[in-house]
């Protein structure tokens, strides 16, 4: 089987953006397809990761629009919605639409537009997700959130202290992001000072509502040079689903999508998280890092916590987390965030990070929907 | 308005209700949870609720046990005032949240239920 490469990637300005949806997602179809040096006709494939554009804004049809809108008729398209994971999600489609060798050029475009919504508004439409049971509760993802992190600090004895440092490290790694919501650090004390949202959890614990849209060119490995000699292999992937009610997992503080996709994805990629350089971790909420950073098997279970209190992953540490900012700091327009994830892996493999810029040959990405009940795990390396 | 945890034919017992088992199993069984005792595994106070929600809104999820195997359930609390390890039991209420507040269908499901309060 052909590798796929990714030739082109864009994100726009993540924020509070006067656009709609459509402005937004033709906003980083367009820039996608400079970067890639590619014209529209030459697409087959069009994904379009969004989670509720018609529950958000009354637009639906979406990648249909936006084919027209960017002169790229007939391509194939399809919308991919998988909750917060839409992104990750549209990110395997559009890896399978190329590895399958139907199509030879395949782009990916991820956004939502939210910020028009109250956060009540835009809380309902996310737990939406949620089974009847738990919906008629009242639950929403910050609920699950804070009922895992208290959890997870009497569990583990871990210092609530901890949690805030993961939103100080993302934050103070947002500055050096040009297309972060919030370019500017937090200090603890703020964090934990800041409101209470869902008890042990603050305001700073949780990502921001936010517009944005990203978009990733895909080609065979074998052709990719025709295009460009910069480009990035998406090098294992793996999706997993988690049960839909939360309550009914064996452990709360393992997630087991994040488990069984990261285990597909080193498979394919024929990695371990020893071969991982930088990682780009859902960070919805701060104890989503923990998770994950354990679930993806960098750290033991319970231990999570001490390698950001030792700087493991700040980035200039041993495993850099989250140089874009996360979601945390950059935002978190659903069904962009993912492909967002995956533009500041194909920056870092191909050292163009900027001031964001590690040591990296290989980087990871974990896109969860709802509280871990989808799950996409993405490796890219450096072209060889 | 019941709230009954459901024995598959794996031996499995789970809540709420599904046509199959995690592990595949067919339900065989009802079991009634609303005389018995629970566990607080742990607790949240929500204070941005969605539409149709009690602000602030006290939820945990509670631990039963039944035929020795642990049983947890999410529920709503009666109140914020509770700790790990503390005893709870379920207490009805006729409507957990206002139906047609939020996005969701009200004729879709059911809005009434059970409520957990402390035993001391």
């Amino acid at each position: 089987m052909d590798r796929v490469a990714i030739i082109g990637a864009s994100m726009t300005q993540f924020g509070k953006r006067e656009g709609w949806l459509r402005d937004l997602l033709v906003e980083a179809a367009l820039d996608c397809l400079d970067d890639g040096g590619i014209e529209p006709g030459e697409i087959e494939h069009l994904y379009v990761s969004n989670m509720a554009s018609g529950e958000f804004e009354g637009q639906t049809g979406v990648p249909n629009m936006l084919a027209h809108d960017i002169g790229a008729v007939p391509a194939y398209t399809q919308r991919v919605d998988q909750t917060s994971s839409s992104g990750g999600a549209g990110t395997y489609a559009a890896w399978q639409s190329v590895a399958s060798g139907v199509s030879d050029l395949t782009m990916l475009v991820g956004g939502e537009k939210m910020t028009h919504r109250s956060t009540a508004e835009a809380t309902d439409v996310i737990a939406s997700i949620t089974h009847p049971y738990e919906y008629k509760q009242g639950v929403t993802l910050p609920s699950f959130a804070g009922l895992t992190a208290r959890h997870y600090l009497d569990k583990y004895d871990a210092p609530r202290e901890s949690l805030g440092k993961v939103a100080v490290k993302n934050h103070k790694n947002g500055v050096d992001n040009p297309h972060a919501q919030f370019q500017k650090e937090v200090s603890l004390e703020e964090v934990l000072e800041s409101p209470i949202v869902a008890d042990p959890l603050r305001l700073y614990d949780f990502c921001p509502i936010t517009d944005g849209s990203g978009a990733l060119l895909m080609c065979p490995e074998s052709v990719a040079e025709q295009y460009t000699d910069d480009y990035a292999v998406i090098a294992g992937v793996g999706g997993a689903t988690d049960t839909h009610v939360v309550h009914e997992r064996e452990d709360p503080t393992v997630m087991g999508g994040v488990v069984e996709s990261g285990k597909t994805a080193y498979e394919m990629a024929d990695m371990g998280p020893e071969n991982i350089d930088v990682a780009e971790l859902h960070d919805m909420f701060t104890i989503l890092e923990f998770l994950q950073s354990e679930d993806l098997g960098f750290f033991e279970k319970g231990e999570g916590w001490k390698a950001v209190e030792e700087g493991v992953t700040d980035r200039d540490g041993d495993l850099p987390v989250n140089t874009s900012g996360g979601l945390k700091s950059k935002g978190h327009p659903l069904g962009a965030s993912g492909v967002a994830q995956i533009y500041e892996l194909y920056q870092q493999v191909r050292g163009e990070a900027g001031p964001r810029q590690v040591d990296a040959e290989t980087g990871i990405a974990c896109n969860v929907g709802g509280f871990g009940n989808c799950v996409i795990t993405t490796i890219l390396e450096a072209a060889r | 308005m019941s709230m009954n945890a459901i024995k598959y034919d794996d031996g499995t017992i789970s809540y709420p209700a599904h046509p199959r088992g995690l592990e595949g199993g067919e339900p065989v069984e009802e079991i009634d949870l609303t005389e018995r005792v629970a566990e607080v595994v742990t607790w949240t106070t929500s204070t941005a609720t969605p539409p149709g929600v009690r602000q602030p809104n006290h939820l945990a999820i509670v631990e039963f046990e039944v035929e020795g195997q642990p049983v947890r359930v999410l529920g709503q609390l009666t109140t914020g005032e509770v700790e790990i390890g503390d005893e709870v039991r379920p207490t009805y209420v006729e409507e957990l949240r206002e139906p047609g507040a939020g996005m969701r269908e009200p004729e879709s499901q059911d809005w009434d239920g059970y409520r957990f309060e402390p035993t001391q």
